[in-house]
């Protein structure tokens, strides 16, 4: 749990200087969506599937003694660029630690305010497919 | 007659445009989802609620005299405005989706038998395909579908092919919400008058744009969104002739629409009000005179002129960009503009030109068989309407521009 509000913590940082501007803030996120490795086509199955409203996302992950390891894509840059935020705070996470998780980060970096409603539809699917794991793992 | 176009002043009318979206200017090219609103509808719609709302058509008292007077005067405007032959003819829905849920109802109960064939088309908004579907399930009907060439417009063989003697209905759109494609109804009325089928046209893309004359067409239904013609949200025209509308059985039970009711026997109101159960959308109904008011008092021809202008600069502009691909290229078309961008999805460049402003519509555009017709998910939408400007067209080509050569 530390863990996860850490980097929280780390990536509200991260983004403070883009200022809550919208333009940047999306630009930003899909550098980082770029950055996210494509997985493999045998991995983008229906249980892998997370329904967005208009983009498609894949989740898939490992998990041994040091937690949860996640790769994600998607075929829009932005929604990856938000996928690969939460991988970074899941991962190495035990499923407990997942469950118990709470995400403050969207709210203070003002995500929520940009990707409002249907927007964020596809977000909040994405946060509960990390809990559907680890409760399956549990 | 009509005097030329101040778009400056126009633009005045219509006091959403002076709002920011993410500190900068809105510009709005949504306009085939809803347009905006002038402020005379608005300014209507307080009226009526701070000074003659009360019910219609039921009480003796003045304010109810009064609101009847208003609600009926908007029948008789948009019977002006379609040109029907007889007010009794306007039907008020509540939009699009009702009028044509209301034919798909009605007219198969009096008219069709099993086996009987239904006519629409691959490019129709899926309110004009689910409501066939649902009928045809339940009457054992045959829903037939006209196919439309790489250009987006309809194959006319295609539609003469499917024509058989079982063929009794043809539900059509005018003008395509994703494709822009002005389909030749004339032509296609004519040739259901020929073999005897009834036909309805789906209006909502239509009549914000050009001239609709439903007597000249020679349809049988016609239906229309208020909210698409810079009118309210929740009224709908539907055009019916009078003589099918007389025999066809009511849609919904209830206040309004009835002579007399007994326990033993009902009879039914005479049209209009057959076809209007319940307290209807009085106050928007009323405000929406003041849409078609807006729309008459420029007409329709310095709209399509200044319209066509507008999509003629947007199309050769958008032919330029690298990588775009337009989807719908047919001849004869308005502002509405379905395209791709080669590496980027369009669920990033709707935020992206959201971020600068700009609103879009991206998906499918309830037109999933389109989509699957020309093998893409979905794609960004720009449509254009009367208050757009120039200058609102070069700052979305800029910004364009700008976010696919990042
Ligand atoms: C061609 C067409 N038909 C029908 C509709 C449905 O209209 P409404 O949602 O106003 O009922 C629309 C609206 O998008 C449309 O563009």
């Amino acid at each position: 749990m530390k863990k996860i509000n850490t980097i929280q913590k780390k990536i509200i940082e991260e983004f403070k200087i883009l200022d809550q501007d919208f333009e940047m803030t999306l630009n930003y996120l899909m550098e980082l969506g770029d950055k996210v490795p494509p997985i493999k086509e045998k991995y983008k199955i229906e249980e892998n599937i997370i329904k967005g409203c208009q983009s498609q996302v894949w989740l898939t992950y490992k998990l041994n003694n040091n937690g949860f390891t996640f790769s994600g894509d998607s075929n829009t840059e932005i929604t990856k660029g938000l996928l690969s935020l939460l991988i970074r705070i899941y991962s190495d996470c035990s499923p407990k630690e997942i469950i118990d998780s709470n995400l403050f980060f969207i709210e203070e970096i003002g995500l929520n305010r940009f990707i409002g409603t249907q927007r964020s539809n596809g977000l909040k699917s994405m946060k509960n497919k990390f809990k559907i794991f680890a409760l399956s793992n549990i | 007659m009509s005097k030329p176009l101040n778009i400056d002043r126009l633009r005045k009318e219509f006091p959403i445009l002076k709002t920011k979206i993410n500190n900068n200017n809105l510009v709005y090219f949504d306009n085939a989802a809803t347009t905006q609103k002038p402020i005379k509808v608005i300014n209507a719609l307080d009226y009526y609620y701070k000074n003659i709302n009360s019910n219609i058509h039921r009480g003796i008292h003045s304010l109810a005299e009064i609101a009847t007077k208003e609600f009926e005067k908007t029948r008789s405007i948009v019977k002006k405005f379609i040109n029907a032959k007889n007010e009794e003819e306007i039907i008020f829905t509540r939009g699009t989706t009702e009028g044509i849920n209301l034919v798909a109802n009605c007219y198969p109960k009096k008219y069709l038998k099993e086996n009987d064939e239904i006519i629409i088309s691959e490019m129709e908004h899926h309110s004009n395909i689910v409501p066939w579907q649902m009928i045809c399930k339940e009457k054992k009907l045959k829903l037939k579908v006209i196919e439309i060439n790489k250009k987006g417009e309809l194959d006319l063989n295609s539609f003469k092919s499917l024509i058989t003697d079982k063929t009794k209905f043809v539900s059509l759109v005018h003008i395509s919400n994703s494709l822009g494609t002005i389909n030749p109804i004339k032509k296609i009325i004519s040739i259901c008058r020929d073999n005897d089928i009834k036909i309805l046209i789906d209006g909502a893309q239509a009549s914000p744009h050009i001239n609709i004359n439903v007597q000249e067409l020679d349809c049988d239904f016609y239906v229309l969104s208020a909210h698409k013609m810079y009118g309210p949200t929740g009224v709908g025209v539907m055009y019916g002739k009078s003589k099918l509308l007389n025999e066809m059985p009511p849609y919904m039970g209830g206040g309004e629409m009835i002579k007399n009711v007994t326990f033993n026997k009902t009879t039914y109101n005479d049209i209009p009000y057959k076809f209007e159960a319940g307290t209807p959308n009085i106050g928007d109904v009323i405000a929406f005179k003041e849409a078609i008011n807006f729309i008459n008092e420029i007409g329709k021809e310095n709209i399509q002129n200044y319209e066509k202008d507008l999509k003629n600069y947007t199309l050769e502009k958008l032919q330029n960009i690298d990588g775009l691909k337009l989807v719908g290229d047919a001849k004869n078309r308005i502002g509405v503009f379905s395209f791709t961008i080669e590496n980027t999805h369009y669920y990033d460049l709707g935020l992206l030109l959201d971020a600068k402003g700009i609103a879009v519509r991206t998906g499918h555009h309830c037109t999933q068989p389109i989509m699957d017709k020309f093998n893409i998910e979905g794609t960004t939408r720009m449509s254009l309407a009367i208050y757009n400007s120039i200058e609102e067209i070069d700052y979305f080509i800029e910004s364009l521009k700008k976010i696919i050569n990042k």
